[in-house]
């Protein structure tokens, strides 16, 4: 689903590579955890993911498309079969929880009977089903995290993409966050969650992959955040 | 879904960004509008050419009693002299240039001058003795006016030989002056509406930098993503426009129809309909100018 081939990028102010002739796949269906320190290259790895950024060398192909060939008006339609979700949530404060979710689907022009229908579902699905008409600021923090993930999920991409979801959170509402990723892991659908949430990471038991300075440190399957076990 | 939706964004973009939105109204109409009169001139411009080039002449003065012209030393006009000058421009030298020619009495020039300053109080002091007799020559080709100015001036008995093309000059150089000023004037304001344009757009792309942040991570495509910014340009450059449109046809309406062309009854005048002639260029060049200045914005300040 995601496979980098000697990937590096390199940032035209820093000397130092972001990521460096890193090499590794991903299945589809796969639930894999980014670790590593600040300034690792996690964010490198996600943002070369959407093609935010270009790969200064070697090959990024997610989910069949090659990202180096792909036509700059084909990327709003790799970005449909990812979904992304980040530690500071980014709903909209003005827009009620059903709107935010639906907005996702407005402006990729999803008819209206396909959102009425969809938003629903997926607000079922995070645990959200009563909330609808509340804005952002009148949830707790998990809650709208659980919209966030929504609004990520609603078109049901290949792949969804968790930028430190659980680095606003306390322990508990983290776990409930976790378990909501699992379930919709459990859809089939592949997720990269980068963490420094090393308590997490332990209890899951999923597929780790640990970066240091650029480098691919440690791929462990069913893995701890440290590098011990 | 996607028009409401697009309708909608657009709405709130115009509202959140009122006072530019507004600057932006202003200054395009008031450019748009000076674009227009610019146009405007030029219609009038060419109707003032097109009648003063098929009524023009040449008008020779002829001796009267107080003239002191050389050419005048002999007193009067004599019906020998005036003869004279009839039978040249029906003779052969003349006649191809001629279109035709008519003789002015004092008493003719006198209705004449009384109907253009009628109600004026110079009319008082002139009497029919102070006119001149004339003749009135018409050109087959204004263009050659010359021929006839230089045959006849220095004739004895012709006080003098008035070319009106020549008189016209001064008046059309004025009018182009004019009209390049109103242009000149226009540019700069355009120039100032484009910038306006280009920072409200930016500035619209600033304040909705999480909408458009989010819509990009979800896949929407670019033109989508951009369109209602590009919008609400456009539609603050049409309301400019159409301001502009109601300004001039204000004008022509308020001032030549009823003023101008009822007391300055000496060339034809535009009137409304030159003014929705004109309209419909307003509109595109407004439209453009907004829609170029929106798409290098958000070129440079939205990324996709």
């Amino acid at each position: 689903m995601i496979r980098f081939d000697n990937v590096s990028k390199a940032y035209k102010t820093t000397q130092r590579p972001a990521l460096d002739e890193v090499s590794i796949n991903i299945d589809r269906g796969e639930f894999v955890f980014l670790v590593g320190s600040s300034g690792s290259g996690k964010s490198t790895f996600l943002r070369l993911v959407l093609k935010e950024e270009r790969a200064t060398g070697g090959d990024v192909h997610v989910a069949g498309r090659d990202l180096a060939r792909l036509a700059s008006w084909k990327v709003p339609g790799l970005r449909r079969q990812i979904g992304v979700v980040f530690q500071d949530f980014r709903l909209l404060p003005t827009k009620s929880v059903f709107e935010n979710v639906a907005f996702a689907l407005q402006v990729i022009g999803k008819p209206r009977h396909v959102i009425e229908r969809t938003v629903p579902e997926v607000l079922q699905l995070v645990g959200l089903d009563g909330k609808e008409g509340r804005r952002p600021d009148e949830l707790s923090g998990g809650e709208q995290q659980r919209v966030a993930i929504a609004r990520a999920f609603v078109n049901r991409p290949a792949i969804l993409l968790a930028d430190e979801p659980t680095g606003n959170l306390d322990p508990v509402t983290s776990i409930g966050i976790m378990k909501l990723l699992d379930r919709i892991n459990k859809t089939g659908t592949t997720i990269v969650m980068a963490t420094h949430d090393q308590d997490l990471v332990d209890q899951m038991r999923k597929r780790v992959i640990q970066l240091d300075d650029g480098h691919i440190v440690r791929d462990q399957a069913r893995g701890v955040y440290g590098s011990g076990a | 879904m996607r028009v409401a939706f697009v309708a909608n964004e657009v709405g709130i973009g115009l509202w959140r960004n009122f006072s530019m939105t507004i600057s932006v109204v202003i200054v395009t109409a008031v450019s748009l509008f000076f674009f227009g009169s610019g146009l405007l001139f030029q219609r009038q411009v060419d109707l003032l050419e097109e009648y003063t080039y098929n009524n023009i002449e040449v008008s020779m003065f002829l001796c009267g009693a107080q003239s002191d012209e050389p050419s005048c030393a002999g007193g009067e006009v004599t019906a020998e002299q005036k003869a004279a000058i009839e039978a040249d421009l029906a003779g052969p030298e003349l006649s191809p240039y001629v279109e035709e020619w008519l003789f002015e009495s004092k008493q003719e020039a006198y209705d004449r001058f009384v109907q253009q300053f009628e109600g004026s109080a110079i009319v008082e002091s002139v009497t029919v003795d102070l006119l001149p007799e004339s003749y009135r020559v018409r050109m087959v080709d204004p263009q050659e006016s010359d021929v006839v100015v230089a045959y006849f001036s220095g004739r004895a008995g012709v006080e003098q030989v008035e070319d009106q093309q020549q008189l016209l000059a001064g008046l059309f150089g004025f009018l182009n002056g004019a009209r390049w000023f109103a242009w000149v004037f226009a540019g700069v304001l355009l120039a100032a509406a484009v910038l306006l344009v280009a920072t409200t757009i930016r500035l619209a792309a600033f304040n909705r930098r999480r909408e458009t942040g989010i819509m990009r991570l979800v896949g929407a495509s670019k033109f989508f993503i951009q369109l209602p910014f590009m919008l609400e340009g456009i539609i603050a450059a049409s309301i400019g426009a159409l301001i502009a449109s109601l300004g001039l046809l204000a004008a022509v309406q308020g001032v030549i129809v009823p003023y101008l062309q009822r007391q300055i009854r000496v060339t034809p005048y535009i009137d409304t309909s030159d003014v929705f002639a004109v309209t419909p260029g307003l509109f595109l060049l407004g439209i453009l100018l907004a829609g170029i200045a929106s798409l290098i914005t958000l070129q440079r300040y939205l990324k996709v």
